[in-house]
């Protein structure tokens, strides 16, 4: 009997790794960096008072607070949770520092007062999240409207002062930068080595991929998301105090619609909702593609209703790309 | 080869031939509460008119939401847009102060239209109001009572617990009632708040039906709690046994004057407003207008204004009453 | 299977006590809230949650979300707004045609863009929330459309029907709910949504059409919105492109969940919606009769969907561990 010669199995090439320059630049980040410049560009193009440094800097602190939030709210998110209370969060922070200040209480208690309330938010989210097991999206919907609400009780409809001596951390510049901006891509820098060099920076995304399988490796998941959301509750309140600097007063709807805008950061630079994907540089180059966008067309007097469309077909588009990409490079 | 100083000392020259030819137009601007605010319409078209007749450009901007900070950014972008003037109702009386005060500090004239920043004058130049506010809640009581034969309870629905508008002239009503002995027999049994929406005004107003069954009257000083209550009214059939009153739109209460639901209510012209606000911003410019307290100054159609006490500044004297007989001559 | 229907049982059965309780404890304090006239004044804070809130169920059930049905609502609002006004010769009920119509036409974008593009549905609703909004603004050029352009015998579906004297726009709420049932108790659809969202990966091995079946929840779900937007004009009587449908998401989906259909899919029933829509009611009929300013009421809000998850999630654990034990022999 003849032996069949069984071919042999036709050798192939481990598939060659992507060249360099792809990986660096085919990413979502790259993509805000894209829309970034075009929406720069854009700007320009509609109204002649736009392209002003100082000016859009000066814009940017109007949203400084929510962008320095919404890069701890890309870590959890990248962790597979989310968190829509911290707009609310900064609003009872601020409203309690001001109350405190009103009572007589001196400068550094009441900030004391407002980061521990801060903190107190956030372990309360953590309890329930992480304690209960409840999905995060729901919880914190229902801390948003618990928190805010509270401020509404706090400080009803009014506007409560704060002292002279504490307003205006955006009109403080160095080298011509406002202090916020200075500030936010300090922490940028922070949690962007931490994110992508520390062991933590790791697990957080091993968490985000695969929750189970993080744990079965060693991973200590639920106490990593517990620092994450305590870590939100004291960003959120330090955002809250900035922006009772930056308004000289507070009121129950401070930061009204924020989670919406930091979610939208977050999402603009390429953060997958679902987890394990993301990056503190996408959100740093999408909040101010942002604020570039959001400028752009107030002072080219746009009224709301092409900002809405704009906004929302920026999202749409955003996404769109964020996922051809991830499609692309997923092997 | 011309000097860089020669150069720009040239285009300085040019530029200066140039302006004192051609005077630019006066750049004026109107910030509403929110955009699809009827109301705001009125006030853009007094604007409107008025810089058609005395040639100035002019836009009206608005943020998407009326809350306390939603007015900021829009600001900013006028005060880098370098325009003269800026008439806003204002979200807030306090979240404005430090953007008002670059505004100030740019050389913007800042006018405050159809309501004030209560506690921050100092941060505009003038505020044009309607009417004297100190006799609306009068004026309010006195048309309730007139329709519920002046005795019975009643109450106030309103807008928002901090609304500074609505605060003054519910405090001059709860005086008025106290203390003028024409309205002894009739009793202010509760103040509810709808905070100008129409679904909170809706459920406040059957509450007070539920809560006050021998409820006469209800004033209700803000157009959409007024809608509203009319609507309750209209809807249940009871427009004999509640009277419902209060300052509203024409546009939106006609249907209830006319199958009388309503019998009459009160408001005057925000157009007006508007109109006021170009004349006297364009004189404060030219400086044909002084922005004294106890000058005078003409108007055409308005007659002679008067600056009161805080840069304000009325467009009428007394409130207008509409009803059965007057309600089609107006069209906001 | 036993042990899960006996927690769905107990699950309903929990919020049918919640509201007994809730309204036994207010009545108490107020008489007034047991009338009649009260029945009437919650019933007419349902209908509009009402038919959001199936939409956003079927939605839910398939693993999805639509954060866009407030924007859909005053999107289609304002369409049959305009129509009333601008073309006033038209019969009025074509109304519902168009606003239902458009809704539909909307959902299917939304669901379009989720099953083409594989995209989250959370971020693409975000999306066209803002995006339909904006064309709500730019249709109406910002303008409201005033009562005296909403047709009367519209508005009169609010108010009474020769049925008793009950509105029509309860029958309307109530009938969709019914309507919602019997489609996902006996359609194949419908049993395929429940499928779908409770193991999205195995339902094409099933023969389940992924796309179809999103697409559809998506549609209903515009549909629906663009039923409670032209509702809307009729409880209201105008239309305004800023607060029209401004927040209803929030009020559906706190509804929802309530009423125990899950985030994650696959789990709900239309009974448990309409009990957490009738809750959501009551709190909302007491609250102002209660006295309690509305600066408590968002807080309450807050804490009744806090109490509900949690409720629902010690519910769980308690019916896990029967079932386990069950098990074990």
């Amino acid at each position: 009997m003849t032996q069949t010669e069984i071919p042999a199995p036709a050798t192939r090439e481990a598939t060659l790794p992507r060249p360099a320059w792809k990986v660096l630049l085919i990413r979502p980040e790259a993509m805000t960096f894209v829309l970034l410049v075009l929406a720069v560009i854009a700007g320009s193009q509609l109204s002649e008072y736009f392209l002003d440094l100082s000016y859009i800097l000066k814009s940017f602190t109007l949203s400084a607070e929510f962008a320095i939030v919404a890069l701890v709210l890309t870590m959890v998110i990248i962790a597979g949770e989310i968190d829509l209370s911290p707009a609310a969060n900064m609003a009872l922070s601020a409203c309690l520092f001001a109350y405190a200040l009103d009572a007589g209480a001196p400068m550094p208690l009441a900030i004391c007062i407002g980061l521990v309330a801060g903190v107190a938010m956030g372990a309360v989210n953590a309890a329930l999240i992480i304690g209960m097991q409840l999905p995060s999206i729901i919880v914190t919907i229902g801390t948003l409207t618990l928190y805010r609400g509270l401020a509404q009780v706090i400080a009803g409809d009014k506007s409560i002062r704060v002292p002279d001596t504490f307003i205006g951390i955006n009109d403080i510049l160095l080298l011509g930068v406002p202090l916020p901006v200075l500030l936010f891509t300090l922490l940028s820098v922070v949690l962007g080595l931490v994110l992508a060099t520390t062991v933590f920076g790791r697990q957080i995304y091993l968490i985000g991929t695969n929750e189970v399988a993080a744990r079965h490796a060693g991973v200590r998941s639920q106490r990593i998301k517990m620092w994450l959301f305590l870590l939100m509750g004291l960003v959120s309140a330090i955002a809250g105090l900035m922006t009772a600097s930056r308004l000289g007063s507070v009121r129950y709807d401070l930061g009204l619609g924020g989670e919406l805008q930091m979610v939208l950061m977050a999402m603009l630079g390429g953060t997958y909702i679902f987890g394990g994907r993301g990056s503190i540089l996408g959100t740093f180059l999408a909040a101010w593609l942002l604020v570039i966008v959001m400028t752009g067309m107030i002072v080219a007097n746009w009224m709301p209703a092409y900002q809405l469309c704009v906004l929302g077909v920026l999202l749409i588009v955003s996404i769109i790309a964020t996922n051809l990409i991830y499609s692309r490079t997923q092997r | 080869m011309l000097k860089k100083s020669t150069l720009i000392g040239l285009a300085a020259g040019f530029a200066m031939l140039a302006s004192a030819a051609v005077a630019e137009p006066l750049k004026i601007v109107y910030i509403g509460k929110n955009t699809g605010n009827p109301y705001f319409d009125s006030i853009t078209a007094g604007f409107e008119d008025a810089c058609k007749s005395l040639g100035c450009e002019f836009q009206f901007l608005a943020p998407a939401t009326a809350e306390a900070t939603s007015q900021i950014p829009i600001i900013e972008a006028q005060i880098q847009r370098g325009v003269d003037v800026i008439g806003i109702s204002p979200n807030s009386a306090d979240a404005l102060n430090q953007v008002l005060d670059a505004a100030k500090a740019a050389g913007i004239l800042v006018l405050t239209v159809n309501g004030d920043v209560v506690g921050n004058e100092s941060r505009r130049a003038a505020t044009i109001l309607p009417v004297d506010f100190t006799k609306t809640g009068p004026n309010q009581v006195e048309l309730m009572g007139s329709m519920i034969g002046y005795s019975g309870e009643i109450a106030i629905l309103s807008a928002t617990t901090e609304a500074p508008d609505q605060n003054v002239w519910i405090a001059a009503m709860a005086d008025t009632l106290k203390n003028d002995a024409k309205y002894k027999d009739m009793k202010l049994v509760a103040t509810v708040y709808g905070d100008d929406q129409p679904e909170k005004s809706t459920t406040e107003m059957e509450a007070l039906l539920a809560n006050y069954p021998d409820l006469k009257g209800v004033i209700a000083p803000t157009t959409v709690g007024i809608a509203a209550a009319a609507q309750v009214v209209q809807s249940r059939g009871i427009a004999d046994k509640v009277k419902v009153t209060g300052l509203g739109l024409p546009s939106e209460m006609r249907d209830f004057i006319k199958d009388g639901t309503v019998e009459a209510f009160q408001l005057w012209s925000p157009y007006n407003e508007g109109w006021l606000a170009v004349h006297f911003a364009l004189g404060v410019l030219d400086g044909s207008v002084k922005n004294e307290v106890g000058g005078t100054f003409e108007v055409p159609n308005l007659g002679t204004i008067t600056i009161n006490e805080n840069n304000s500044m009325n467009t009428q004297a007394e409130l207008t009453k509409f009803d059965k007989t007057n309600i089609d001559d107006f069209s906001f | 299977m036993t042990g899960w229907r006996h927690i769905l049982l107990r699950r309903e059965a929990g919020i049918a006590v919640m509201i007994v309780l809730f309204c036994l404890s207010v009545g108490a304090v107020k008489p007034q809230f047991l009338t009649l006239d009260s029945l009437r004044i919650i019933l007419l804070l349902v209908p509009l949650i009402m038919i959001g809130a199936m939409g956003q169920m079927l939605v839910l059930l398939a693993r999805h979300v639509d954060l866009s049905i407030g924007s859909m609502l005053g999107l289609t609002a304002m369409a049959s707004g305009m129509m009333f006004r601008y073309m006033p010769e038209v019969w009025w009920p074509v109304g519902f045609l168009v606003s239902v119509g458009l809704g539909a036409v909307l959902g299917l974008f939304n669901g379009a863009l989720v099953t083409v593009f594989r995209l989250p549905a959370i971020i693409v609703t975000l999306g066209t929330l803002n995006l339909y909004r904006g064309l709500t603004f730019i249709m109406s050029d910002a303008k409201q459309i005033d009562r005296q352009y909403v047709p009367s015998a519209l508005k009169s579906m609010s108010v009474t029907s020769p049925i008793f004297g009950i509105p029509w726009i309860i029958f309307i709420s109530f009938g969709v709910a019914i309507l919602t049932y019997w489609f996902v108790m006996h359609t194949r659809i419908g049993r395929q949504i429940y499928a779908l969202g409770s193991n999205p990966v195995a339902a094409p091995l099933r023969g389940i059409s992924v796309t179809k079946v999103t697409l559809v929840v998506f549609a209903i779900s515009g549909a629906l919105s663009g039923l409670a937007g032209i509702l809307y004009a009729s409880r209201w009587g105008f239309v305004n492109p800023s607060n029209t449908g401004s927040g209803f998401e929030l009020q559906v989906i706190a509804a929802v969940v309530i009423g125990g259909v899950s985030i994650n899919g696959g789990v709900g029933t239309v009974a448990g919606t309409v009990l957490g829509v009738v809750l959501l009611g009551c709190v909302s009929a007491a609250l102002p009769l209660l006295g309690i300013p509305g600066t408590t009421q968002s807080a309450i809000y807050g804490a009744v969907i806090l109490l509900a998850l949690m409720i629902d999630r010690l519910v769980r654990m308690q019916g896990m561990a029967r079932s386990t034990r069950a098990a074990v022999p």
